[in-house]
């Protein structure tokens, strides 16, 4: 029987990254899906990254991951989203050419070292009572390994609904995975039903663009990964039309023949990405909406019409695409179609993403109830990580939430669970200033360094930067300035008397660059990169220091453990509804705890003082 | 390392002894800055509390090493008399030492959990304790929320979600079309919530008074009898008063129960044109204290027009020898009832304008809203906001309103924001 360390089961952008992650951590892996040719494949919209997303695929880039490299190579047309707002908001977005991101990421997977590529089903686990001891395969074969990181995706119990047909399976065209389904039954996890759903294909061809307003990327367009400095692939721009009163009526009077408005559906939908159907009728006052129309790739033809997903029949997309301005004569090469699929409460989960009552089997992606390839990749790197250091015997690999969007998500999850496709915004980190797109690597970079993933070449020009960095730093603090200097230089100060550094002088006045070159020389030859960054962290100071203190505060009442078999039913005082809730979630620290809803400061003293004591009766043996 | 704290261990208000407990790894620190060296451990000894060159107090005090105090860190505690002058002085003197901290409420028993210094049946009898304390701070909370103040809270807490999610839609949705600028209603929002908060804090001045006292300044011209109408208000000798004119050479406080109300009496010295140095001193002191007060009282010769403007109540004296409305008289007692009646309504009329922030807890996170609120504003009116500096504010007034009532999560956010805009490609 063929033996590795880390088995990965599934190809998409959780399963990719987790194989990865985990050899690039010395582990031995296999990654086993049921067509090696659709590894790395984009099976929803082609693009890469946004707002909260494109956080997300720097942070993995910064720890050498897939994603940031395989959208640069495959980017058809580059925007920073929310480039005239404040930096720490800026995300990077990326139309991408499908066949040239699948084609990188198989590339990079063939020539991963310590990774095997297996093409095959898996259909059960081999486990005893509290350990996974590898997979079966569809053919009979058995492989064993220390630890399995089940990336399965919408194969799940997957359901396609169009119109009022259904038929089983995972994306258009695949088989869903229910025997691996049935046997996870056995392992009593929480199951939640969600839903998701695509638009028509449309042949590209067959649009009037001539007649369309045309959507360019960025003159100067902003990279994922922190080694890139500009696109390979040719630049393409993307059209845009709108929906109008004539494709709300087609949609209006075909509702009840829609699989969600006629009741065939029973998963819950994101709230962000509505069909056609939902807009119109939630949004009943609105005449129209917005339709990007993103081309899938530079050798095909196919265009996604983004902002029109629909489980509609067939000949009522067809009568509402056509309404469209630009779209009267476009052929849908595919249906529109919505999938329902199972997902596991991932508040079952430990911090690296492994199943708490099967020792060894990981779980990335939306099997955990996510949506989007961003937030499927994270966890698979995350995961991968983990699997790899538990097979291995090495410490578990953390992220926390005030260092990394992937931190915000692991802890979302596993602390507050999914009631929708969960999926990342910048609202969601409340140390947004902090976490910002351009700095992904100063975060974790040197993490991935130590952990052993990062290649050579990322390491050296990390350092340089990192040097580069302090130093002008360091250079801009030693100057000071007094209001005198100030007031000459241009800048209007009061005269205070107070002696400012030369950071502190960034940060409080607004200057123009010029002013800024002539009070600070320092800055003229600096990397424009460098500069930026400095400037960045200037502005958001005072700001920082606030979230610092909120940081470190939160991390005091985190060191606070409450041991895994603590019990609460012994604890007088707590009310039944707080004990319950403690029960079921088993909050891991008094931080947790603390985020216990309905949780009160006399319950966590009763807590701390409880944990004390068993702490102190252990002790005395 | 946490940080060294101290409060009051004893009751507020004139006692025989007051105890003042600083616990954490500065404490002897403290104390040496004291001028307190060389504490033998566990035994009480007699030193002298100097700030400065300025003896304090003569104080018994106690130094417990780490794991022999009460919390289980190093602890000194100062037995000083009774006395608020000598407590606030010695709190005010630890306050400005660095690293230390006032406590607070129920830190130190808090303290001795976490460093282990109960056993079993102390940290069950506290768990009772705890539960009563809550019992307690349920009824205080019941209390406040039934004067309106979970109420009031409810409304902002609705206003920064509205406003959070205005601005988190533009930031986070921004390439989808969101029809409207938001601008102008997070302003009204921001505008709104600040007055509410500003008036809030306002209010909360009365309510500290209702705990700590009221001051009430009696002020006037020399010799016209301020401090012998303080005597008679009081009932007892407490003022020099002589008919040498500028007797009072500084201010005199006096702390008595004016019809149900806490009272500090202030008499001033004589408000005229002082010709040597001290008494000038004393009017100088006399209008300052005058002017902080919660309510002055102008007391004028008989036969004098009004004349202070600034004054609260204006009564004339010596009625015992020229008797007419508004007349009171320190030797005969005539017009005191009235006196005590008007400052008492015109107090009472403050108190109930108060009421809702009685802690210093609520009232610091209510500064703490104001202010981000103040800043959110300077962020919105630049030409070009930046709404994550906003969003920031926002969050951190929902996280000081957080401190007062229950909890705003992101979800809060992400729901009001989905059932406000259409948002999806």
């Amino acid at each position: 029987m063929k033996h590795f360390d880390v088995i990965v089961i599934g190809g998409g952008h959780a399963g990719t990254e987790a194989a990865s992650a985990a050899a690039r951590a010395g582990a031995s892996v296999a990654l086993v899906t049921q067509k090696l040719a659709t590894i790395g494949m984009m099976s929803c919209n082609p693009a890469i990254g946004g707002l909260g997303k494109g956080h997300l695929v720097r942070e993995i880039d910064a720890l050498d991951g897939i994603m940031g490299r395989a959208a640069d190579a495959a980017g058809i047309q580059f925007r920073l989203l929310n480039l005239r707002k404040g930096p720490a908001v800026q995300g990077p977005r990326a139309q991408a050419d499908r066949a040239l991101y699948r084609t990188f990421v198989q590339a990079e997977l063939s020539a991963q070292q310590n990774l095997s590529l297996i093409e095959g089903e898996v259909v059960d686990l081999i486990a005893d009572d509290s350990r996974i001891g590898g997979v079966i395969l569809a053919d009979g074969q058995s492989v064993s390994a220390r630890a399995v990181v089940l990336t399965a995706g919408t194969f799940l119990n997957g359901l396609i609904h169009i119109g009022d047909q259904r038929q089983a399976g995972g994306r258009m065209g695949d088989a869903p995975s229910t025997r691996l389904g049935d046997r996870l039954n056995d392992l009593d996890l929480k199951r939640g039903r969600l839903k998701t759903g695509t638009p028509p294909r449309l042949d590209g061809r067959t649009i009037n663009w001539s007649i369309l307003d045309e959507q360019k990327g960025d003159d100067e367009p902003s990279m994922f990964s922190f080694l890139n400095r500009k696109p390979v692939a040719r630049q393409v721009s993307c059209g845009v039309t709108r929906t109008n009163e004539r494709t709300h009526d087609i949609i209006r009077a075909n509702l009840s023949r829609s699989a969600m408005y006629g009741g065939h559906i029973d998963g819950v939908g994101p709230r962000y990405c509505p069909s056609i159907e939902d807009k119109v009728v939630r949004f009943s006052d609105k005449d129209s909406h917005q339709v990007f129309l993103e081309p899938e790739g530079l050798t095909d033809h196919t265009v996604y019409p983004n902002g029109i997903s629909s489980s509609l029949p067939i000949e009522v997309q067809n009568a509402y695409v056509s309404s469209i301005v630009g779209l009267e004569n476009a052929t849908i090469l595919q249906p529109a179609y919505a999938i329902e699929y199972d997902f596991f409460d991932p508040r079952a989960l430990s911090a690296g993403l492994g199943v708490l009552n099967l020792e060894g089997l990981f779980f990335a992606g939306q099997i955990n109830g996510t949506t989007g390839y961003e937030e499927a990749a994270a966890q698979g790197l995350a995961a991968g990580l983990n699997a790899g250091h538990l097979a291995m015997d090495k410490e578990p690999v953390q992220f926390h939430r005030s260092g990394s969007y992937i931190g915000v998500l692991l802890d979302d999850l596993r602390s507050r669970g999914v009631t929708e496709p969960y999926r990342m915004f910048t609202s969601r980190a409340e140390y947004r200033l902090s976490l910002r797109a351009d700095n992904a690597d100063q975060r974790l970079t040197e993490q991935g360094i130590s952990l052993g993933i990062v290649s050579e070449a990322r390491k050296s020009s990390f350092y340089k930067k990192l040097n580069n960095l302090n130093d002008l730093k360091g250079r801009l603090e030693k100057r000071t300035f007094t209001p005198r200097d100030l007031l000459e230089g241009g800048v209007h100060v009061s005269s205070d008397g107070s002696r400012r550094s030369g950071l502190d002088v960034l940060g409080a006045f607004a200057m123009t660059s010029d002013q800024q070159d002539r009070l600070l020389p320092e800055l003229l030859n600096a990397d424009p990169d460098i500069r930026t960054q400095i400037l960045r962290d200037a502005m958001y100071g005072r700001y920082l220091d606030r979230q610092q203190a909120q940081i470190d505060q939160l991390k005091r009442e985190e060191l606070t453990a409450i041991p895994a078999d603590f019990s609460y039913a012994g604890l007088s005082g707590l009310s039944g509804e707080l004990l319950s809730k403690l029960q079921r979630q088993r909050p891991a620290s008094l931080a947790v705890a603390a985020q216990i809803e309905g949780m009160t400061p006399a319950a966590l003293a009763l807590i701390l003082a409880n944990v004390r004591r068993s702490a102190a009766l252990r002790e005395a043996g | 390392m946490s940080d060294t704290i101290f409060a009051l261990a004893t009751a507020r208000g004139k006692a025989g002894i007051a105890v003042v407990r600083v616990s954490g790894p500065l404490a002897l620190d403290a104390a040496a800055a004291l001028g307190i060296c060389q504490l033998p451990t566990r035994r009480g000894v007699l030193r002298k509390l100097m700030i400065g060159d300025e003896l304090l107090d003569t104080a018994l005090v106690l130094f417990f090493e780490a794991g022999a105090s009460f919390t289980g860190e190093k602890a000194v505690e100062f037995q000083v008399h009774g006395s608020e002058a000598v407590v606030s002085a010695l709190l005010q003197f630890l306050t400005g030492l660095p690293g230390l901290r006032l406590a607070e409420p129920g830190e130190f028993t808090r303290r001795a959990l976490e460093n282990g210094m109960l056993d079993l049946t102390q940290v069950e009898a506290l768990a009772d304790l705890i539960d009563a304390e809550t019992e307690a701070q349920r009824r205080q909370a019941q209390r406040v929320l039934s004067g309106g103040l979970g109420q009031r809270a409810a409304v902002w807490r609705k206003d920064l979600v509205r406003a959070g999610a205005l601005i988190e839609a533009t930031i986070d949705f921004a390439d989808e079309d969101i029809p409207v600028d938001v601008i102008p209603e997070v302003c009204d929002i921001v505008d709104r919530l600040l007055r509410s908060f500003s008036a809030e804090i306002e209010g909360s001045r009365s309510s500290e008074r209702v705990r700590a006292g009221f001051e009430v300044a009696i002020v006037g011209a020399p010799n016209v009898g301020k401090s012998s109408l303080l005597n008679a208000l009081v009932g007892r000798d407490v003022a020099i008063t002589s008919a040498v004119a500028g007797t009072t050479r500084d201010v005199i406080e006096v702390r008595m129960d004016l019809g149900g109300l806490p009272v500090t009496l202030l008499d001033t010295a004589g408000l005229r044109e002082a010709t040597d140095e001290i008494e000038r001193i004393g009017v100088e002191r006399a209008r300052e204290r005058a002017r902080l007060a919660d309510l002055t009282v102008l007391l004028l010769e008989p036969g004098d027009v009004e004349s202070d403007a600034e004054a609260d109540i204006i009564v004339w004296g010596k009625a015992d020898l020229a008797p007419g409305p508004n007349t009171v008289s320190g030797l005969s007692g005539q017009g005191l009832d009235w006196l005590v009646e008007e400052i008492r309504t015109r107090l009472q009329r403050r108190v109930s304008g108060s009421g809702l922030l009685i802690r210093d807890r609520h009232r610091s996170a209510l500064m703490m809203a104001s202010e981000s609120m103040a800043s959110a504003r300077r962020s919105l009116y630049d030409i070009n906001p930046s709404l994550e500096l906003v969003a920031a504010d926002l969050r951190t007034a929902s996280h000081a309103l957080d401190i007062l009532v229950g909890k705003i999560g992101v979800e809060a956010l992400l729901d009001e924001i989905f059932s406000s805009f259409c948002i999806g490609k």
